[in-house]
């Protein structure tokens, strides 16, 4: 979509939707949102800036491909599971290293395992837009 | 120590190929250490299992099922460890020679390890699960070897066979397994055996139905026989030390193992003694029929296992003595045999007993091998056949005043020994023929093995004293699940056993003598048969068939068909209580809240008009768009933030992909629909939304139960450090179910991808589809 409106406004809005879709991930354990939410809110704003800057756009802005990003996504929350390995807990019980400082705690297994969720929702969703997208 | 012995087996399977591109010449004899050690590992543990002591060691596996990984050593299970690890030491090396230059040599090297660990893991198991598990991993490894060419299609084929015939047993076993763990009150089989026979136990039948059936299919007992020979297809080490020694024997080691705790019956010592005797006539009457030496041979090792079965199902202690003896010569001579067998095709390039002749000159060592094990099958004095044989007839004497066990006794001993003529002697006398390759002694990996059970067939027979105590009555005693002693002679009594001995190799010279004769006389008589080789072709083929037909009727790959169906099911799921319970609201309640929350409601009242009335395609979705955003801010004014914020991300990424799929797909901007298509999904929708909202109002007259909430909502925080509950149960108390949607998202993800990528039908077409099937087959 060839805007001028849309192309100057987009990255900042961008920008700021991404900044946003982390803290929304990082407050959801205690407040409204998570890693599913924040997922769509950065995929929404992937597709954004997809339709003002195009697929190429994104693709170079993502580094990898996003079919790669959710697969690491899944592997980190998978991952996440194998500390209780080593605590003699059953797989996937949430582990904390550190007290919370600002509603938020960062060092904690339950973080990673939704880090995951976030990036399998952004990774996923953005490859099949941006497959759409560049469907001839 | 005993699980290093069978688990080192996969471990060095693994790095296999590595070692074998390491020591390339020699992978052979170095992969054979392993074997070797375990071999004598079990060796010195001999004296203490002959005064009668076992030895168990056990772990936990899956505790909270109560399954142990633990291993019982006792006389039975020591044998055969030794037979396993003794031969597969040689098979090993004889491997390493024989597949010289095969371009997946190191590959082969470490499915046969894998193999051997797998069958030292039944053999050893105490737990029956542990058991099964070892079962089913013989079944796969040997998938695996008799597929070994696998560009081949008969090996294929054979392959496919084995596996279904013995997985399909495999699965009744488990069954089998099953209940007896709950009708014996242990998965142990130290315990079970301990507490002797559960004959009395309501589950007897279908326990021993069950277990029978993964006995006969693993042990090639008619009318299940038809998967060995076809299992000659495999490299010729696989023959020998799969199809001759081990894994066809874990059938019988299975009724071995249980004849303390299921025989005894009278329905035992009926089925077993019959079956087994016909499979021995027919495997050895199907035998003399082929001219290819390791036909021949496989046709025998079926008739040899119909033997064992026999002898276990008339379970008196001579009769175990029997089997016992029977088992372990036939596992040196058979093995031997197959080597022998294996070394003539490599040097000479045919394996046709009529191209075969006056070997021994070229070959000395390959045919002293062959001699040796050849007069062990034939049962000759001073051969440690020759015992088991002699043995063999005194057990059908005792047990069968009308001598009919006999009868088929000696016609199947004397067929057997004109096959092993046919083998064991044929090839290396007379006059030398013309061979495709010039005929020339191999490497010592080639002959050393085979000679060495030669040997050893002849060792055991002349210290008959040693073997009876060692050997055979600890076996028998485990197996009897009583303390069995059987003297055992080199020098025969002048006694009714000789006398059919004698009878036996009359008749059996005569066969070989008349062998072209009989063999014509055989082939013309089975040619036209109906049998269960070409049966199981023919139910695989059907099977294929309803499949493809079911599938064709289901996956129509017409998006509108599928989702017509899926919602009809929802409909009807739906609908069905909603009538059978009669849920249909008699009279509609307005709720009591602002005037302003009416108008959200309107909205969602207003986009589902305007989807109905939209005229163009992107119009309606626009119009979806707006139900879906007065849904969210429903959820946001009654206090759900996570599903109102969920809602209103979902409706708008869904926007944006439904139209960039619509600005693409070929698809009319105007949706034309005849009438009655359009009054079927009217239909549909309407049942549907009828449906839902009667079971929504039902659901919302009744008191609303709070105990999870409470639960959560006392929990979340010191449990989870979280406060809000829906993200703390996604991520913690429920982060295992959550792990599997994210993973079906990240497929469902790969599988758009797939679908988009993918245009002008590549994977849809119906001749890719054909050219698949026809290269299965």
């Amino acid at each position: 979509m060839n805007s001028l409106i849309l192309r100057t406004v987009v990255p900042l809005l961008v920008s700021i939707m991404l900044v946003f879709s982390i803290f929304v991930l990082l407050r959801g354990h205690s407040l409204p949102g998570g890693g599913f939410i924040g997922g769509l809110i950065a995929a929404s704003s992937l597709a954004l800036y997809m339709i003002a800057s195009g697929s190429q756009a994104v693709r170079k802005a993502l580094v990898l491909h996003p079919m790669s990003i959710g697969g690491l996504g899944l592997l980190f929350a998978v991952f996440s599971g194998v500390p209780s390995y080593f605590s003699d807990v059953p797989y996937l019980t949430g582990l904390w290293y550190e007290p919370e400082f600002f509603h938020i705690s960062l060092i904690a297994t339950p973080v990673l395992f939704d880090l995951g969720v976030y990036l399998v929702v952004v990774g996923s969703i953005t490859a099949i837009a941006l497959a759409l997208e560049e469907w001839h | 120590m005993i699980a290093i012995a069978v688990l080192s087996g996969f471990v060095l399977a693994v790095f296999a190929p590595f070692v074998h591109r390491l020591t390339k010449p020699l992978s052979g004899w170095v992969l054979a250490a392993l074997p070797a050690a375990i071999f004598f590992y079990f060796v010195q543990m001999m004296p203490q299992i002959a005064h009668g002591e076992t030895v168990r060691a056990a772990w936990d596996w899956v505790p909270s099922f109560g399954v142990t990984l633990s291993f019982y050593v006792d006389g039975l299970s020591l044998i055969f460890a030794l037979l396993i690890s003794g031969i597969g030491a040689f098979i090993v090396a004889y491997a390493g020679g024989y597949l010289k230059g095969h371009k997946d040599h190191g590959r082969f090297m470490g499915f046969i390890l894998a193999f051997m660990g797998s069958m030292l893991g039944l053999v050893l198991a105490d737990n029956l699960i542990t058991l099964f598990v070892f079962w089913e991993l013989t079944s796969i490894t040997s998938f695996l070897l008799i597929g070994f060419n696998h560009d081949k299609p008969r090996s294929r084929r054979a392959a496919i066979q084995a596996l279904v015939v013995t997985g399909g047993g495999g699965l009744a076993l488990l069954g089998g397994l099953l209940l007896l763990g709950v009708a014996g009150g242990s998965f142990e089989l130290s315990e079970l055996l301990a507490s002797g026979s559960i004959a009395e136990n309501p589950y007897y039948l279908p326990i021993f139905l069950l277990v029978l059936a993964g006995a006969f299919t693993k042990s090639a007992q008619v009318p299940f026989h038809f998967w060995l020979p076809n299992a000659m297809e495999a490299p010729t080490p696989v023959s020998a030390y799969l199809h001759s020694a081990t894994m066809v024997k874990a059938g019988v080691y299975l009724l071995a193992r249980m004849n303390p705790i299921l025989g005894g019956t009278d329905i035992w010592e009926l089925v077993l003694p019959v079956f087994g005797g016909i499979t021995l006539l027919t495997g050895t009457l199907l035998g003399l029929r082929q001219t290819d030496v390791k036909q021949i041979l496989a046709y025998t090792t079926v008739a040899s296992l119909g033997l064992l079965v026999m002898l276990i199902g008339i379970g008196t202690d001579v009769a175990i003595t029997a089997a016992v003896l029977y088992l372990i010569s036939h596992a040196l001579f058979k093995g031997g045999l197959f080597m022998v067998a294996g070394s003539i095709d490599h040097s000479t390039g045919t394996r046709e007993t009529v191209r075969l002749s006056g070997l021994g000159k070229v070959m000395p060592l390959t045919a002293l091998a062959g001699l040796l094990a050849g007069l062990s099958m034939m049962g000759i004095w001073p051969f440690f056949g020759f015992i088991a044989k002699e043995v063999i007839y005194e057990a059908t004497l005792h047990h069968d005043p009308r001598m009919w066990i006999t009868a088929v006794a000696i016609i199947g001993n004397s067929l057997m020994l004109a096959a092993a003529a046919l083998v064991g002697l044929r090839p290396f006398f007379g006059k030398l023929l013309q061979t495709p390759k010039e005929p020339h002694e191999g490497s010592p990996s080639l002959w050393l093995g085979a000679l060495t059970l030669g040997v050893l067939g002849v060792v055991f027979g002349m210290m008959s004293h040693f073997s009876g105590e060692y050997l055979v009555a600890p076996m028998a005693s485990a197996i009897g699940g009583r303390d069995i002693h059987t003297a055992l002679h080199l020098w025969p009594e002048v006694s009714l056993p000789l006398a059919l001995s004698g009878v036996t190799i009359f008749l059996g010279f005569i066969w070989f003598w008349q062998i072209d004769h009989l063999r014509s006389l055989l082939y013309a008589a089975t040619q036209r048969l109906w049998g269960p080789d070409h049966g199981s072709d023919q139910f695989l083929a059907a099977l294929v068939r309803v499949s493809k037909n079911l599938t064709g009727l289901l996956q129509t790959g017409r998006l509108n068909f599928y989702i017509t169906f899926t919602l009809t099911m929802l409909a009807l799921t739906l609908g069905i209580p909603v009538i059978a319970y009669g849920l249909l609201p008699t009279s509609i309640v307005l709720p009591d809240v602002a005037l302003h929350i009416y108008g959200v409601f309107g909205l969602t009242v207003v986009g589902a008009l305007a989807l109905l009335f939209a005229r163009s395609r992107l119009q309606a979705i626009l119009s979806m768009g707006v139900t879906g955003f007065s849904v969210a801010l429903i959820f946001l004014i009654f206090g759900a933030p996570d599903l109102a914020f969920t809602q209103f991300m979902v409706e708008t990424l869904s926007v944006v992909i439904i139209a960039l799929v619509l600005l693409r797909l070929p698809v009319d901007t105007y949706d034309r629909r005849d009438f009655l298509p359009s009054l079927r999904d009217a239909g549909l929708a309407i049942s549907i939304g009828v449906a839902f909202t009667s079971i929504m109002m039902a659901i919302g007259a009744e008191p609303l139960d709070l105990t999870l909430t409470e639960y959560f909502a006392a929990n979340s925080y010191l449990e989870a450090h979280g406060r809000n509950i829906v993200n703390v149960i996604l991520v913690d108390f429920r982060a295992l179910d959550t792990l599997g949607e994210i993973a079906v998202v990240l497929v469902a993800g790969l599988a758009a991808l797939a679908l988009i990528k993918v245009r002008d039908g590549i994977l849809t077409s119906p001749d890719a589809n054909r050219v698949t099937r026809e290269d299965e087959a």
